[in-house]
C-alpha cells in the first residue's frame, strides 16, 4: 500500500543543513500494524508526516497505492489525505470551541459529506471509541484519554486506510493509554493499516512489526513477534534514548 | 469534494459565538460604516427632495431678466465699448408683449433708511409694481398691496414687510400712517403677510414701493431686474429666446442681459445637490473602508492564534482553498450581517426623522443600498485576501507543533 525509495528530508537549521530523513525506503502492506521508534530527533515525525503527505521529500519517491504521490498537486494530496489517512497527534488537537461531535464531523464537513449521513457515521465511531455519552461535550469538559479518542474518532470517521499516530500516549497515564491502544489495535483488527511513533517500549512492542531509527534513518526493521529480542537491544540502547 | 454553504456559515458561527465580543465590534464598524453611507446620501437626496418641493410650491413659472451679459462659455476677451446698457421700466413693458408671458415685474433694488417716530432701520427696498405680488404669490396680512397705478406714478405708498413693521410699529397700528423713506415721506399701506424665506430672499425684512419711486429715491432708472410670469402651457426656452430678441432690438444689437429660468435653476441645484450627495456618498464609503481594514488586521490575529486549528484542518483533509474560502467567507459573513444591521439602523432612523421633520424627509437615493452593499463587499473580499493567503500558505507540520515559519 506505502512505497518509499530513498526518501531525503533536509532542514535548514540555524544555517548548516540537518539531514531528517536519509535514504529511507520502506514498504507497508496493507493491515500492517507498524511501530516506529528512535531517540528523539531522530525523524519518526518527519517520516510519519511524509507517509502522511503532510510534508513534502527533498528527493526519492512515494506511491500511495499505485499513486506517485510527489507529483501530485497539493489539491490532490489534501484529498487523498482526506480519504484515506487518519492522523492522531500527541496534543490531540482538538478544536475547543467544538463539541465532541462536532470536532469528529470536520472531516466529512470539509469533504463536503450532508449532515443526515454525517449524524449517523459521528454516532457510529463514537460508539466504537465507547464515547457515545460524551458527544455534546467540549474538550475542557473531557479527561486526556477522552480527548485522545475523539481524536481517534475524527481521525477514523472518513474510513481511512491508513492511521498514523505520533506518540498518542505521550500525555497520557497508563490506564487511558492503554484504553487508546485497545482502540487502535481493534481499529488494526478490522483491517486498518496503523503506524504508531512513540517512546514507550511497551506499547512499541505490541507492534507486529518494529522499526528503529537514528539520526535520519532506518536502523532497524524487524518483523513477528521478537519481543525478547527486542528487550534485550533496546536496553543497550536505552543510553540513546535518555539524551532527551 | 468541497465544504457545503451551510457548513461553512455553522463553522463560522461557532467561531463568531466563540470571539463574542470581538464580532460585535466587527459588527458594529460595519454597520456603522453602511448606515453612514445610506443616512448622509439620505440627506443629501432629502435636500434634492426639498429643493424640488420649494420651487414646485412657487406654483407658476418665473423667468428673472438680469442687466449683463453672463458669459459661460471661456469665449474671448470683452469687446471694447459694450458696456452693458441698464435694463429700463421701458424694457420691461416690451417684454410684457410678449405671448405667453401672464406678468412682468421690473424691480429696482437699493437700501434706504425707514423711520417712524424716533425709531429708525436700514432695510432693502424693492421698487415694483402690482405684478411682483402675482409673480411672487405674495400677499397682505393688512390693508393692500401696491396698485397698478404704481406702474407708471411715482405714489409716496409703501408696503412693509411684517419685521420691519413690527420693528417700528411695535404691536401698533401701521396701516395709514406716515414713515420717512430716506427724504421722502411715504404713506404704508399694507403690511406683508407673514411668510418665511423664499428662494434666499427675506420677505419680512423689506420695504416695497412703487418702480416710478424708487427710481427717484435712488435717481436711478436702472432695474434691478425684471421677473416674468409666464402661462403653464408656454415653452421656456422659446420665450427665453423671445425675450433676447426684444432686447437685442431695443439696446442696438446687443445681447446684454442674462436670462435665468427657474427651471434651469432648478436644474442647477440638482446637479449641485447630487454631486454633494455622491461625494458624501464616497466620504461615507471610506468608514466601510476603515471597517474593511479592521476586519484584515483582526484576520490576521486570528490566523496566527488559529495556526494549529488551520493545521489541523489541513491534517484532516483540507485543501489550501478550502482554508482561504474559509478565511474569506468569514469576513463576507461578518460583511452581511454587519450591512443587514447597519440598514435596519439606518431606515429606522430615517422612519423616525419623518415622524418628527415631516417638511425635510431624509429619503435614501435608490442606489444607496446597492452601493452600500458593493462597498462592504468589495472592502470585505479585498481585505480579506491577505489573510485568507497566509492561512492557505501555513506549512501544516510547523502549524501543528505551533511554531513559526
Ligand atoms: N521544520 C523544521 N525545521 C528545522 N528542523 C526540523 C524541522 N522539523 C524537524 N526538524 C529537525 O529534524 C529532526 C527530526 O525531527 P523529528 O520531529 O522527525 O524527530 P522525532 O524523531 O519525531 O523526535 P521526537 O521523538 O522528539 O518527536 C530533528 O533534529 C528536528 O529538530
Ligand atoms: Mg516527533
Amino acid at each position: 500500500m506505502i512505497k518509499l525509495q530513498e526518501i531525503n528530508k533536509t532542514y535548514q537549521v540555524g544555517g548548516s543543513p540537518l539531514r531528517a530523513l536519509c535514504d529511507v525506503s520502506l514498504q507497508i502492506a496493507s493491515g500492517e500494524y507498524l511501530s516506529v521508534m528512535g531517540p528523539s530527533g531522530s525523524g519518526k515525525s518527519t517520516l510519519l508526516n511524509m507517509i502522511g503527505l503532510l510534508d513534502r521529500p527533498d528527493s526519492g519517491r512515494y506511491w500511495f497505492d499505485t499513486v506517485a504521490t510527489e507529483e501530485l498537486s497539493e489539491e490532490r494530496r489534501a484529498r487523498l489525505r482526506g480519504e484515506n489517512i487518519g492522523f492522531i497527534f500527541q496534543q490531540f488537537h482538538l478544536i475547543n470551541r467544538l463539541s465532541a461531535f462536532e470536532n469528529i464531523e470536520l472531516p466529512m464537513m470539509l469533504a463536503g459529506h450532508p449532515l443526515k449521513q454525517r449524524r449517523n457515521t459521528v454516532a457510529d465511531v463514537l460508539a466504537m471509541v465507547g464515547l457515545s455519552a460524551r458527544a455534546s461535550h467540549k474538550p475542557n469538559q473531557l479527561s486526556g484519554g477522552q480527548l485522545q479518542r475523539v481524536a481517534i474518532a475524527r481521525a477514523i470517521v472518513m474510513r481511512p486506510r491508513l492511521l498514523l499516530a505520533d506518540e498518542p500516549t505521550g500525555n497520557l497515564d497508563s490506564h487511558s493509554g492503554g484504553e487508546v491502544v485497545d482502540v487502535l489495535e481493534k481499529l488494526n483488527q478490522d483491517g486498518i493499516t496503523l503506524i504508531v511513533v512513540t517512546h514507550d517500549q511497551t506499547l512499541g512492542d505490541r507492534a507486529k512489526r518494529h522499526i528503529r531509527m537514528v539520526d535520519g534513518r532506518i536502523h532497524s526493521d524487524h518483523s513477528g513477534d521478537t519481543r525478547s529480542q527486542q528487550r534485550v537491544e533496546k536496553r543497550g540502547k536505552n543510553s540513546v534514548d535518555e539524551t532527551d | 469534494m468541497s465544504m457545503r454553504l451551510t457548513d461553512q456559515f455553522t463553522f463560522n458561527r461557532q467561531l463568531f459565538l466563540r470571539h463574542r465580543v470581538r464580532t460585535l465590534l466587527l459588527l458594529l464598524a460595519v454597520a456603522i460604516g453602511v448606515a453612514s453611507v445610506i443616512l448622509l446620501t439620505s440627506l443629501g437626496e432629502g435636500a434634492r427632495g426639498y429643493v424640488d418641493r420649494e420651487f414646485s410650491a412657487l406654483g407658476n413659472r418665473i423667468l428673472a431678466v438680469l442687466p449683463g451679459r453672463k458669459e459661460t462659455t471661456g469665449g474671448g476677451p470683452p469687446i471694447y465699448g459694450a458696456v452693458p446698457r441698464d435694463l429700463t421700466l421701458e424694457d420691461a413693458n416690451a417684454l410684457a408683449t410678449i405671448p405667453g408671458v401672464l406678468a412682468v415685474a421690473p424691480i429696482v433694488a437699493g437700501t434706504t433708511t425707514v423711520a417712524y417716530s424716533n425709531r429708525s432701520r436700514e432695510v432693502i427696498t424693492l421698487g415694483s409694481t402690482d405684478a411682483f405680488f402675482a409673480v411672487r404669490q405674495l400677499d397682505v396680512g393688512a390693508g393692500r398691496v401696491l396698485s397698478p397705478r404704481s406702474r407708471s406714478e411715482p405714489l409716496a405708498v409703501c408696503v412693509l414687510g411684517v419685521k420691519v413693521k413690527r420693528e417700528l410699529f411695535g404691536s401698533s397700528r401701521a396701516l395709514g400712517e406716515w414713515v420717512r423713506v430716506g427724504d421722502r415721506r411715504m404713506r404704508v399701506i399694507g403690511v406683508l403677510e407673514e411668510r418665511g424665506e423664499s428662494l434666499g430672499l427675506d420677505m419680512r425684512d423689506m420695504l416695497l414701493i412703487p418702480v416710478r419711486t424708487a427710481e427717484q429715491l435712488f435717481d436711478s432708472p436702472s432695474l434691478f431686474r425684471i421677473l416674468l410670469d409666464i402661462a403653464p402651457s408656454a415653452d421656456s426656452d422659446k420665450i427665453e429666446q423671445k425675450i433676447l430678441t426684444v432686447i437685442r432690438k431695443r439696446h442696438d444689437g446687443e445681447e446684454d442681459v442674462t436670462v435665468i429660468s427657474q427651471d434651469s435653476m432648478l436644474a442647477a441645484f440638482d446637479s449641485i445637490l447630487v454631486t454633494l450627495t455622491l461625494a458624501i456618498a464616497a466620504i461615507a464609503s471610506i468608514s466601510l473602508l476603515v471597517a474593511g481594514i479592521l476586519i484584515m488586521n483582526i484576520s490576521l490575529i486570528s490566523v496566527s492564534q488559529r495556526r494549529k486549528e488551520i493545521g489541523l484542518l489541513k491534517a484532516i483533509g483540507a485543501s489550501s482553498r478550502q482554508i482561504k474560502q474559509l478565511f474569506i467567507g468569514e469576513s463576507l459573513l461578518l460583511m452581511s450581517m454587519g450591512s443587514a444591521a447597519g440598514i435596519t439602523f439606518a431606515f429606522s432612523l430615517i422612519l423616525i426623522f419623518a415622524r418628527l421633520w415631516p417638511s425635510f424627509p431624509l429619503q435614501p437615493p435608490v442606489w444607496a443600498v446597492p452601493a452600500a452593499l458593493l462597498v462592504a463587499f468589495g472592502t470585505g473580499l479585498v481585505f480579506s485576501i491577505m489573510p485568507a493567503k497566509q492561512a492557505a500558505a501555513l506549512d501544516p507540520v510547523l502549524a501543528l507543533r505551533g511554531l513559526q515559519p
